[in-house]
């Protein structure tokens, strides 16, 4: 038993003991507590820790869920108002998980965008960044599988069309088609297997997010300044300064996300998904849930169903190439005067497909639908190769500690920890 | 940035919008005043029970309710009933009457109904249903109101009930000159393309109320969305109880959660 002895910071005699033989307690003391994080991350940095507290709640409720719910088309439904009705807090257990989908997609969304403002997914983290992007899939299929299980007019249907585009493939669309529902139409193997892949899904992201933790571990976060740490006077231990932070801000969200749960728990929904699924009824419009909108739309503005299917599966895969799209030097939007508005028009952009995708594509929104869908493309693929070479940034400052100091010394007293942290 | 939380929670709030108003081309039901509305709202039990002689006496004829059971309207049904004492609830159930078995002859057979018991159907199947009016097959009750209803009040659930009462209320005995009405169906303002086969169920005095309350057109109609409300959620007044409760307890938690960062974050400042 020879070996170094544990560092941990402790007066148990058995937590020195425990630690020495499975190093448990470093692990914590070095990841959560000594872990030195710039000093400057401002709340947008809350939005990590809440995609994963949002993972937690869901694979916590989904199990729950599951023991209730029967994967069977005829009873599916009923399963599911059965655990609303009859379950001792089902309807709550329920409201969390059917909610829980739609803000954990708003969490995501936000980091993401943080990401994309702060150049987060610059040298030397492309990994970290792409490692997101297949959580963000992963996210997406896992949301698709789940909003079928509940047998509704609107998960028959968005299944239904969903799984059809795969038949867009040439050749062998139908044959993968047929092999992916198990039958030619949507139907119980297709239900079944929806339900296994509904629980299998959420435990590869938890697999994936450990693997998005290490990468970020090894250069640690960008900061709004996206300037490298510099030294011990850049960084704080993330105990007490992040986890207090943190927690506080997953005060602030859980405050928002119980309003929805307990007062506005289907606005976010489709009322015909409190129909039965109904194999010979059309509902009067098929669409998916809000977090996919932007997507639908882009399939739909592409009037050849194989070419609208590739834009589809390009809109997102186009996100593992930003970081060898984007040319600018510089990270942190902050400092490149034209790419910090050019930044807006994405998200315009992106709300305007949303918009679109929530409608049938007539009139306007099929021709605003063909227009934002093109500039999503060429914004990423034209637009900021450009602007990385065209743009002039803003001189960066010497240090985080040196802008933050400076900041502080501008405005004395101003407590505005917007500001500084 | 800081527009960008701005955006990300309007956004959550409108998300919504788009997507309950596109659903259908219909009209907009006129929004009707709820006693289940609001943080605070609560079912009025004596408009539950008429709502429930009217669902019994009048649209179970052609409607079923699979999902709920006679145990349900009796004190511990979820969300507390309806205001039925057991008592009445076994006589409820006890003048229906319910195909049973097989038994040890290996017979189906009929026996008065029991709390326990689902809420009869009264068509066997859907195609019988279809058959018995004219193609049409009246839809599942039970979760009703959360199917129906578009605009902003669908998203604090209010949609649906303004829905039912705009059908109830939204026949015509002659549709508006220039309008073809397909032979078989009945005008309906509220209906999408306005041509529904439901024949107007209620009209004033439809039913005699055991309560006294006069039965005008409206308060039935009233009366029915309200007691398909509570059907399609039994448990909705808890969940706002609850609600209130746990918002309070996480605005308190918050506050203390930011005097405790703000401290933390003294010496750095």
């Amino acid at each position: 038993m020879a070996g170094t002895p544990s560092t941990v910071r402790t007066n148990s005699r058995l937590i020195k003991w425990i630690d020495t033989r499975l190093p448990l307690f470093t692990f914590v003391q070095d990841a959560a507590i000594d872990y030195p994080e710039p000093r400057n991350l401002n709340y947008f940095w809350n939005f990590g820790s809440l995609a994963g507290t949002m993972l937690v709640i869901m694979i916590t409720t989904g199990i729950f869920l599951a023991m209730q719910y029967t994967p069977h088309v005829d009873y599916a439904f009923s399963s599911v108002e059965r655990l609303m009705r009859d379950v001792n807090y089902g309807w709550l257990l329920r409201y969390i998980h059917m909610n829980g989908a739609s803000f954990f997609f708003i969490v995501v969304y936000i980091h993401i965008f943080r990401g994309y403002y702060y150049g987060s997914y610059k040298e030397p983290r492309e990994l970290l960044w792409m490692l997101g992007v297949v959580i963000l899939l992963l996210m997406m299929a896992t949301a698709f599988f789940g909003y079928v299980l509940p047998w509704g007019q609107m998960s028959y249907w968005g299944a239904t069309v969903i799984t059809n585009l795969f038949t867009a493939i040439p050749v062998i669309g139908n044959p993968i088609h047929t092999w992916l529902l198990g039958g030619f139409a949507v139907g119980n193997p297709t239900l079944n297997r929806f339900f296994s892949l509904h629980y299998l899904l959420p435990f590869v992201i938890v697999g994936v997010v450990g693997l998005h933790l290490i990468a970020l571990r090894q250069h640690g976060s960008n900061n709004p300044l996206g300037i490298a740490v510099k030294g011990p006077q850049d960084e704080i231990p993330f105990h007490p300064y992040y986890t207090i932070k943190d927690m506080f801000g997953l005060g602030v969200f859980l405050v928002i996300y119980a309003i929805f749960i307990f007062y506005l728990p289907n606005a976010l929904g489709d009322p015909q998904n409190y129909i039965e699924a109904n194999p010979l009824q059309t509902p009067p419009e098929i669409v998916p849930e809000w977090y996919l909108l932007p997507f639908y739309a882009i399939l739909r503005s592409i009037p050849d169903k194989l070419i609208g299917v590739l834009a589809l599966f390009a809109s997102i895969f186009i996100l593992f190439l930003l970081p060898w799209l984007d040319t600018s030097r510089v990270r942190s939007s902050y400092f490149r005067p034209i790419h910090k508005w050019v930044f807006w028009l994405l998200v315009i952009d992106v709300f305007a497909l949303g918009t679109v995708g929530a409608h049938r594509p007539e009139g306007a929104y099929i021709v605003v639908g063909r227009i934002a869908t093109f500039y999503y493309f060429f914004h990423f693929v034209i637009l900021l190769p450009l602007i990385g070479w065209f743009e002039r940034p803003l001189p960066l400052p010497e240090s985080i500690a040196a802008a933050v100091t400076k900041k502080t010394a501008a405005a004395p007293g101003a407590a505005q920890s917007g500001a500084v942290s | 940035m800081r527009a960008l939380a701005v955006i990300a929670i309007a956004s959550v709030a409108l998300a919504g919008a788009p997507i309950a108003a596109s659903a259908q081309d219909e009209v907009e039901a006129p929004h009707q005043n709820w006693s289940f509305a609001g943080i605070f709202g609560t079912f009025d039990r004596g408009s539950l029970q008429r709502g429930f002689q009217i669902y019994n006496e009048v649209c179970s004829n052609c409607h079923s309710m699979k999902l709920l059971h006679y145990r349900d309207l009796g004190p511990n049904g979820p969300g507390g009933g309806i205001g039925f004492s057991d008592a009445e609830v076994a006589a409820i159930a006890a003048q229906k009457q319910v195909e049973d078995g097989p038994n040890d002859q290996g017979e189906m057979f009929r026996r008065p109904g029991k709390p326990q018991d689902t809420f009869v159907s009264p068509f066997p199947n859907v195609e019988a249903a279809r058959a018995a009016n004219g193609g049409a097959a009246p839809p599942d009750l039970s979760v009703i109101v959360k199917a129906r209803g578009r605009g902003l009040e669908y998203l604090w659930g209010e949609g649906g009930p303004d829905y039912v009462y705009g059908i109830l209320t939204g026949f015509e005995d002659k549709p508006p000159t220039g309008f073809q009405l397909t032979q078989g169906k009945y005008y309906n303002n509220i209906f999408p393309g306005h041509q529904i086969s439901m024949p107007p169920p209620l009209a004033d005095n439809t039913v005699k109320f055991q309560d006294g309350t006069k039965a005008t057109l409206s308060q039935e109609a009233h009366d029915a969305a309200t007691f398909l409300t509570w059907a399609a959620e039994p448990n909705m007044e808890d969940r706002k109880q609850t609600g209130a409760k746990a918002i309070l307890f996480l605005l308190a938690m918050t506050g203390v959660l930011y005097g405790a960062k703000r401290r933390v974050w003294k010496d750095l400042h």
